[in-house]
Order: structure tokens, then sequence, then C-alpha cells
């Protein structure tokens, strides 16, 4: 499965890369465009390289520490509307403890170290950057 | 003198003028010169903050990291993934 992508993220696919029989908890986490005053979407932008680099690098280090979990995760890239996924993380473990903790360890992961970022589009047509504190740090058309 | 890659993204992009660059430089130097050198080749990049982050190679490193010739150096804008 694609790291980065430019289409909707399928959920089921993602399960279908991390359940197995030996595996009885799933945790899914996925997170959306917020409709944030007049925000009508977001457009989400990387160094890709870096980004599949960094991914790789992070679920490695989940499957590591919870060595008998399976984690995946897909990031959403482009304008995205409001309330569709900009990214999706799903962690199969033996049990439900472990799944929701490599869950929760990639995603605060990829708020540390993806190089990503988010340009907010506005309904009068105006965009603006937002920094990782959810402010907007400049405008433009 | 060494040539050395430089990328912007976003905002930093935007400030730039540019995606994609490079400067050239003595070569082992650290990613702060070739930042010092970017400000001075890029008018708009005077307004990155003092410390930028920065990734070498596609990671991040501290600004004092080594860069070679061949070396890509990138300017990252505050990480806002997920």
């Amino acid at each position: 499965m694609l790291h980065l992508t430019r289409h909707p993220i399928g959920l089921n696919d993602l399960l279908a890369e991390v359940q197995g029989p030996e595996r009885g908890g799933t945790c899914v986490f996925t997170g959306s465009v917020r409709n944030d005053g007049d925000v009508t979407g977001i457009e989400y932008s990387a160094y890709e390289p870096m980004a599949f680099a960094e991914i790789e690098r992070l679920l490695s280090e989940a499957q590591a520490q919870w060595p008998g979990a399976r984690v995946i995760l897909q990031h959403r890239l482009g304008l995205i509307p409001v309330g569709e996924a900009s990214i999706a993380i799903a962690a199969a473990a033996p049990h439900r403890g472990d799944a929701f903790a490599a869950c929760r360890f990639v995603i605060e992961e990829v708020k540390q170290r993806l190089p990503i970022w988010k340009k907010e589009h506005h309904a009068d047509g105006t965009a603006s950057w937002v920094d990782p504190s959810g402010k907007a740090v400049a405008h433009g058309p | 003198m060494s040539k050395i890659s430089v990328r912007f993204f976003a905002r930093y992009a935007e400030l730039a003028g540019c995606t994609w660059s490079h400067v050239n430089l003595e070569t082992p130097t650290t990613v702060a010169a070739v930042i010092a050198a970017v400000r001075e080749v890029f008018p708009g990049t005077q307004e990155l903050p003092p410390q930028p982050l920065a990734a070498l190679n596609l990671r991040q490193v501290r600004l004092d990291a080594t860069v070679n010739e061949g070396d890509e150096v990138a300017l990252l804008p505050p990480l806002a993934g997920g």
C-alpha cells in the first residue's frame, strides 16, 4: 500500500493490511478536515521522498516496540474537502492494549516528524498556511 | 566550491520564489552556512526564522550538521502533517 495518496483513503484496504487470525484487537485512527469557520478544504503538500522515508522509519519503530503488532498508515495529499480524511492509521495486535498504544504512537510521531504542510482554503477564495498550533501564518490568494 | 542542492516547501517556497535551487560553498560545511548563503541569494528568505527546521538527505538534522558535496538540504516550515 502507498503511504502517500492523492485519492480518498479506503479504510478497508488498511484493515486488510494489518488484520489476521493471530491479532484479535484492531485500532483505527482517522484525522479529517474540520469545518473551522469558513474553511472549505485543506490543501496538503509534502516533501514526498522524506515523508515516505520517515513513515517507513516510524512504522519500523512501532514494529520494534510492539513486535506482535502490524501497523499501516496512509496520508492523503492535495486539496481535501471538509469532512474527508487526511490521514488514517490502522494497528492490529494480539490484544487491544498494544493496538491502541501502537496507533497512538504513530499519530503522535506523525505530528512531530512528517514534512507535510497544509493550506486552508476559505469560502471567500483566500487561502492561508497553517502552523502546527492551528494559527494561520500568512494569507494569499 | 561544491554545489549543494537546496529545497524549499510550502510558505518557504513562496518566500524564496522557487522550490529548488543550489548554492556553491566550500565543503565540508554546515547546514547553518547553507542557510546563511540562501539568505544572501534569495532576499525573500530573510523572513525565515533565525533557526528554521532543516533536513539533510531526507532526515531532520541540527543546524550544525555537516554538509558535503552532492548533499540535499531542505528548509522545512513548521510541520503540519496529520
